[in-house]
C-alpha cells in the first residue's frame, strides 16, 4: 500500500517531533497561533497520543497581535489542557517599542527576536519547534530540519550541519540550542488541505468578514485597536477581508476576499497569483531581509 | 470548482523526490526556475521580486533571470553560485515534486550526498557544449553510492549547439560507458534548453529528431518501486509511550514490511517473543500498517524494550546484530578522519561511540580507482571497517536505507563530519564476550586501601611533565600509595615502538596508552600518564573510557618559547632545522585543554611545588 503525499508528510513530521522528545532534555514548541502552528500542534498531539504533550508551548507576545489571536490562543490552551507559557519583552514594553513608532525592523527585532532569545535563555530550552516551511521564502528553502544555533542564538548559513536521511544530529553543548521545523517539506496548499481533512480549528481572522480597515503603504490594515493612530486622510472602511498570514496587526496586510470557509479559502488560493508572505511588511525591508533576521536569531 | 474531486486528485498525486546536480554554469538554477515557472508554481509577487533582483544581479539583460527565483542566500545571489542544498516544491496534474537542489562545484560534494540521501530520482545536468566532465563522473558516482536508482541525464543548452543530434548522441554514448558498472534501474536522456524551455514541459520543434518524452513527462512516469513493503517487518523504537499504568506503547516509524494485529514479533535484545495487541496510526486504531507509517504499537506481553531497540517479525533475516561492520563513508569535514579516533555514530534510533578501525581504501571519484590511504579529507569517499562500543541491529544499505545508514558526529564539537552506508556486518567479534571476573576493581582497591585513578599529564615536549610526574610518584610512594608511571618516551620503546609521529600514529599511540591506563586503574593503581597527547579528541577518549571521578587531566602549561629555550633533549633545535618532522608545537598541532582539572604554571612554581599542588588536589578529591 502506498501512502498519499499528505500521509507521507504527516508521518515524517511525527517522526521529527518524537525525535526531539526523545533526544532533548528541555524542548519547547513555539506557538505563533497561526495556521502552521495549528497544524504543528495537531501533529504533536497525534505523535504522543494518548499521552499528554511531553513539552510546553511558548508564545512570544509582541503585544501587537490581533485581539482575536490572543483569545483563540487561550481557548486552545484550555481545550487541549496545554502547558502554555507567554513571554513579553518587558524592556521593550518599558521603552514603548512598537511597529508604528519604531518601524517594522526595530519592532520585530526587539519584541520578537530579542524576546524569543530572552525566553529561550530564561527557561533554558535546548530545542524549540517552529512551524516554518521551506516553500515560504528563499532563505527558508536552505534551512535544515534541525537548525543549529550557537549560544547567541545565531544561525550561520555557511556552516550548517549536513543533514542526511532522517538521521538528525541532536548533539549540542550547554547553552546552545536547536530550532526544529517539522513542517519543512509542507507547502501552503498541503497545510490547507490538511486543515480541511483533519478539521483543525484555526483563528477566525483567516476567514473573510466585514472588518474595519484603512489603506496604508499599499497594505490594507485592520483597525484592531486605537494604537493604529489613524490619520485624518486615512478613511476607515468596513470591507470583506481576511488574512493569509497572521502577525502583528499593523504589519499584516489583509486581502479582500469572500472566502468564509476552509473550502473557499482553498479555492481562492488555487486561483490566487500572490504568495502568502506578500502581506508581510517585514520581508521587504531590504533585499535578503529574512536571511539577515534569521542570522540574528529570528525564527 | 469541485473541491472533493480536487482533493481526490491531490491525494492520487505521487510524491517524487528529485535531486538535481550539475556543475557550475550548467544552468541548474535556470532549469529549476523554469520548472517552477512553467508549472505555474511561482506567484506574482515572487516574480516581481525576481524582476527587481534581475536588474541588480541578473545575467539575462532585460529578461528575467529565472535562476534568481531559486538562488536563495544573499551571498549566492551576489556571486551567482549556489552554495548549499535548497529544497523546492512544485506540482503538476500527476505529481508532487520535492526537489533537492545541490551545488556543483567540487568542494561541496558533501551537500550533494546530503541531497541524494533523501531522493528517488536524480537529474544530472550536462552542458551540451562541454559534454561529460569530471564533475559528471563525480555526481554519477555519488548518486549510485547513495542508492538512487533512476537517473535522468538532462543535456542542457542545446540551443547553443544548434540542437545538434550528433552532439547529443555522442554525449549519451560517452555517458553509458561511464555508468556501465552502476546499479541504475532506469536511465533517460533528454536534449533540452532550460533557458528557452525546449523539451522541459512539452516536446520541442527544435529537436524533431528526438521522439522521447519531455523532462516533466519523464519524471511523472518513473516507476519508483516501494519494494520495502514486501520485505519482513521492522520498526526501530523511537519513543516509549507510557500514558498510564495500563498503557505501554512503542512509537516509531516502520522501516520495512507490513504488520497486522496478532502478528508475532521479537526484538534482537530480548530473544523472547510476543504478539501485536494493537496498532495506533495517526487516526486511531489500525488493522495493519506499512513501511514509512508513523505508528504506536502495543504488545500482548511486556518485553524489556526501549529507544534503541528494534521490533521485528521472525522472518527478518536482513537485520543483524553486530558491533563491527564494513561500510562506505563520505567524509564531510575540514578536520581529517583518522583511524582509531573516537567518534559518535548516529543510527536510526541511537547514538553509539566507535572507531573506524581499518581504512580499506579510498576511491578516486574521477577515475573510480581504489587507492590505499591513511586518512580521509573533506569530500573523500572510502571503504572502511568500523567497530562500535556496543552491539546494534543493522542491515545492508542496499536492502534498507533507514537501517543501513549512519552519520558520524565529532564528540568534541558535535559537528556532523561524515556519513556512511553499511555494506555488511563483520562477525569476528561475535564470539568474544566480556568475561566478568569475580575479583574486580572494587575488591582490588579495598585490598590496596586506596582509591585508584588516572592522572593524565598533557603539555608540550620539554614542558616538565615527566619531571613533575616523577616527583609526584615519589611523594605518593612515601605515603604508601601503589602507583605506576606511564611515560611517553618509555612506552614508545616497547608497546608502541611500531608507531611514528604522524597524526594517525599519534591517535593510535594515545588510544593504546589510554587502554593500558584503564587496565592499570582496574588493577587498583594510581596511574600517572605523562604524554604530550596533543589532541583534545584523544584526551576526551581517554577520559570517556573511565568512570566519572577516575580521570584527572593535568595541563602542564609552559609556553612554547620557554620549552624551546629549555630544550632538554635538543629536539626543538632539530625540529627547527627540519631534521625532525611532525614535532608538536613546530609543525604539528598542540590543542590546549579547555577544561583541564588542574593547570600547572611552570614559570611561577618549581616542580616540587607543582607536585604538592597535585597532592592537595587529590586530597580535595578524596583520592588520598
Amino acid at each position: 500500500m502506498n501512502l498519499t503525499h499528505l500521509e507521507k508528510l504527516e508521518s515524517e513530521s511525527i517522526h521529527i517531533i518524537r525525535e526531539v522528545a526523545s533526544e532533548f532534555e528541555n524542548p519547547v514548541m513555539l506557538y505563533s497561533i497561526g495556521k502552521d502552528s495549528a497544524v504543528m500542534l495537531h501533529l504533536a498531539l497525534k505523535a504522543f497520543a494518548p499521552s499528554k504533550l511531553p513539552f510546553k508551548l511558548l508564545h512570544v507576545d509582541t503585544t501587537w497581535k490581533f485581539r482575536e489571536m490572543i483569545a483563540f490562543r487561550d481557548e486552545i490552551a484550555k481545550e487541549y489542557n496545554l502547558d502554555l507559557l507567554v513571554h513579553i519583552n518587558k524592556e521593550g514594553v518599558k521603552n514603548n517599542i512598537g511597529p508604528i513608532t519604531h518601524g517594522s525592523k526595530l519592532h520585530t527585532d526587539v519584541m520578537k527576536t530579542q524576546a524569543l532569545k530572552q525566553a529561550l535563555d530564561k527557561y533554558k530550552f535546548d530545542a524549540a519547534f517552529g512551524g516554518a516551511r521551506r516553500d515560504e521564502e528563499k532563505s527558508r528553502a536552505k534551512e535544515r530540519v534541525f537548525s543549529f544555533r550557537d549560544q547567541q542564538h545565531h544561525w550561520d548559513p555557511k556552516n550548517q550541519r549536513p543533514e542526511l536521511w532522517n538521521l538528525y544530529n541532536t548533539k549540542i553543548a550547554k547553552g546552545e540550542n536547536v530550532r526544529v521545523f517539522p513542517l519543512s517539506n509542507w507547502t501552503e496548499i498541503d497545510v490547507w488541505q490538511y486543515i480541511y481533512q483533519e478539521k483543525i480549528n484555526i483563528v477566525p481572522l483567516y476567514f473573510a468578514k466585514e472588518r474595519p480597515v484603512i489603506k496604508r503603504d499599499d497594505l490594507l490594515l485592520m483597525v484592531d485597536d486605537k494604537r493604529l493612530d489613524v490619520k485624518e486622510h486615512e478613511k476607515i472602511e468596513n470591507r470583506m477581508v481576511r488574512f493569509r498570514t497572521l502577525g502583528c496587526y499593523p504589519l499584516t496586510g489583509a486581502i479582500e476576499s469572500t472566502a468564509t470557509s476552509v473550502e473557499q479559502i482553498i479555492i481562492e488560493l488555487l486561483e490566487s497569483k500572490n504568495s502568502e508572505r506578500e502581506g508581510r511588511a517585514i520581508d521587504k525591508d531590504q533585499i535578503g531581509s529574512m536571511e539577515k533576521k534569521k542570522q540574528e536569531g529570528y525564527f | 470548482m469541485d473541491l472533493e474531486k480536487f482533493f481526490q486528485n491531490q491525494n492520487n498525486k505521487k510524491q517524487v523526490k528529485i535531486l538535481t546536480c550539475g556543475s557550475v554554469d550548467d544552468g541548474k538554477s535556470t532549469l529549476l526556475g523554469r520548472l517552477l515557472y512553467d508549472s505555474q508554481n511561482v506567484f506574482a509577487d515572487q516574480m516581481d521580486q525576481a524582476k527587481i533582483e534581475s536588474e541588480k544581479y541578473g545575467t539575462q539583460g532585460k529578461d528575467i533571470d529565472l535562476a534568481l527565483l531559486i538562488d536563495g542566500l544573499q551571498a549566492e545571489r551576489e556571486q551567482g553560485i549556489t552554495i548549499d542544498v535548497a529544497y523546492r516544491f512544485f506540482e503538476t496534474s500527476k505529481c508532487k515534486f520535492i526537489v533537492a537542489d545541490t551545488p556543483g562545484h567540487e568542494q561541496y560534494t558533501r551537500n550533494m550526498a546530503t541531497g541524494a540521501s533523501n531522493s528517488d530520482v536524480a537529474i544530472i545536468l550536462i552542458d551540451a557544449q562541454k559534454g561529460v566532465l569530471k564533475q559528471t563522473k563525480r555526481h554519477s558516482f555519488i548518486v549510485n553510492l547513495l542508492g538512487i536508482q533512476h537517473v535522468v541525464l538532462a543535456i542542457n543548452k542545446m540551443d547553443l549547439v544548434n540542437y545538434d543530434e550528433h552532439i547529443f548522441n555522442k554525449i549519451i554514448t560517452e555517458y553509458k560507458e561511464l555508468i556501465k558498472n552502476f546499479n541504475f534501474i532506469s536511465n533517460k536522456y533528454i536534449p533540452l534548453s532550460a533557458l528557452k524551455g525546449d523539451n522541459v514541459f512539452s516536446s520541442s520543434e527544435n529537436t524533431k529528431w528526438y521522439s522521447g518524452p519531455s523532462l516533466i513527462e519523464t519524471l511523472e512516469n518513473i516507476q519508483i518501486a516501494e519494494k520495502d513493503i514486501t520485505n519482513a517487518f521492522s520498526m526501530p523504537v523511537q519513543w516509549v509511550n507510557r500514558s498510564s499504568s495500563d498503557f505501554r506503547g512503542y512509537a516509531g516509524t516502520i522501516t520495512s514490511g507490513k504488520i497486522s494485529k496478532g502478528d508475532v514479533i521479537t526484538t534482537p535484545s530480548s530473544n523472547s517473543q510476543t504478539s501485536i495487541k494493537n496498532i495506533y496510526g495517526t487516526n486511531g486504531e489500525l488493522g495493519e500498517a506499512f513501511t514509512n507509517q508513523a505508528v504506536t504499537l502495543t504488545l500482548q506481553d511486556e518485553l524489556d524494550i526501549s529507544r534503541g531497540d528494534i521490533i521485528l517479525t521472525h522472518d527478518n533475516t536482513d537485520i543483524i546484530k553486530a558491533d563491527q561492520f564494513a561500510a562506505h563513508l563520505v567524509w564531510m569535514d575540514q578536520d581529517s578522519m583518522l583511524p582509531e579516533r573516537n567518534y559518535i555514530f548516529r543510527f536510526n534510533n541511537t547514538f553509539i561511540n566507535g572507531q573506524i578501525t581499518d581504512l580499506v581504501h579510498s576511491i578516486n571519484i574521477n577515475s573510480y580507482e581504489e587507492i590505499a590511504t591513511k586518512k580521509l579529507n573533506l569530500n573523500d569517499i572510502a571503504y572502511c571497517k568500523i567497530a562500535l562500543t556496543k552491539m546494534h541491529s543493522i542491515a545492508p544499505y542496499k536492502n534498507n536505507h533507514q537501517l543501513g545508514s549512519f552519520v558520524i558526529i565529532d564528540p568534541y564539537n558535535n559537528k556532523t563530519i561524515g556519513a556512511g552506508m553499511i555494506d555488511h556486518a563483520l562477525r569476528r567479534s561475535n564470539n568474544i564476550s566480556w568475561h566478568e571476573m569475580s575479583i574486580n576493581k572494587e575488591t582490588r582497591s579495598k585490598l590496596n586501601v586506596q582509591q585508584p585513578c588516572v592522572i593524565w599529564f598533557t603539555g608540550l615536549s620539554g614542558s616538565g611533565k615527566s619531571t613533575i610526574a616523577d616527583i609526584l610518584e615519589q611523594k605518593l610512594h612515601t605515603m604508601n600509595k601503589r602507583t605506576y608511571l606511564l611515560d611517553g618516551d618509555n612506552v614508545r620503546h616497547g608497546l608502541n615502538k611500531d608507531l611514528g609521529f604522524t597524526d594517525t600514529d599519534r591517535v593510535e599511540n594515545i588510544r593504546r596508552v589510554a587502554e593500558v591506563s584503564k587496565l592499570m586503574l582496574d588493577a587498583g593503581l594510581i596511574t600517572l600518564v605523562s604524554f604530550i597527547s596533543p589532541f583534545r579528541s584523544e584526551r576526551k577518549m581517554a577520559r570517556d573510557l573511565l568512570e566519572e571521578g577516575e580521570f584527572f587531566e593535568v595541563f602542564v602549561s609552559t609556553p612554547l618559547e620557554e620549552c624551546e629555550k629549555r630544550d632538554p633533549k635538543g629536539l626543538y633545535k632539530k625540529a627547527r632545522s627540519g631534521e625532525l618532522k611532525n614535532f608538536t608545537g613546530i609543525d604539528s598541532t598542540y590543542e590546549i585543554p579547555e577544561n583541564a582539572d588542574l593547570v600547572l604554571d611552570t614559570k611561577t612554581n618549581n616542580a616540587e611545588e607543582l607536585a604538592d599542588q597535585i597532592i592537595n588536589f587529590l586530597e580535595s578529591k578524596k583520592i588520598i
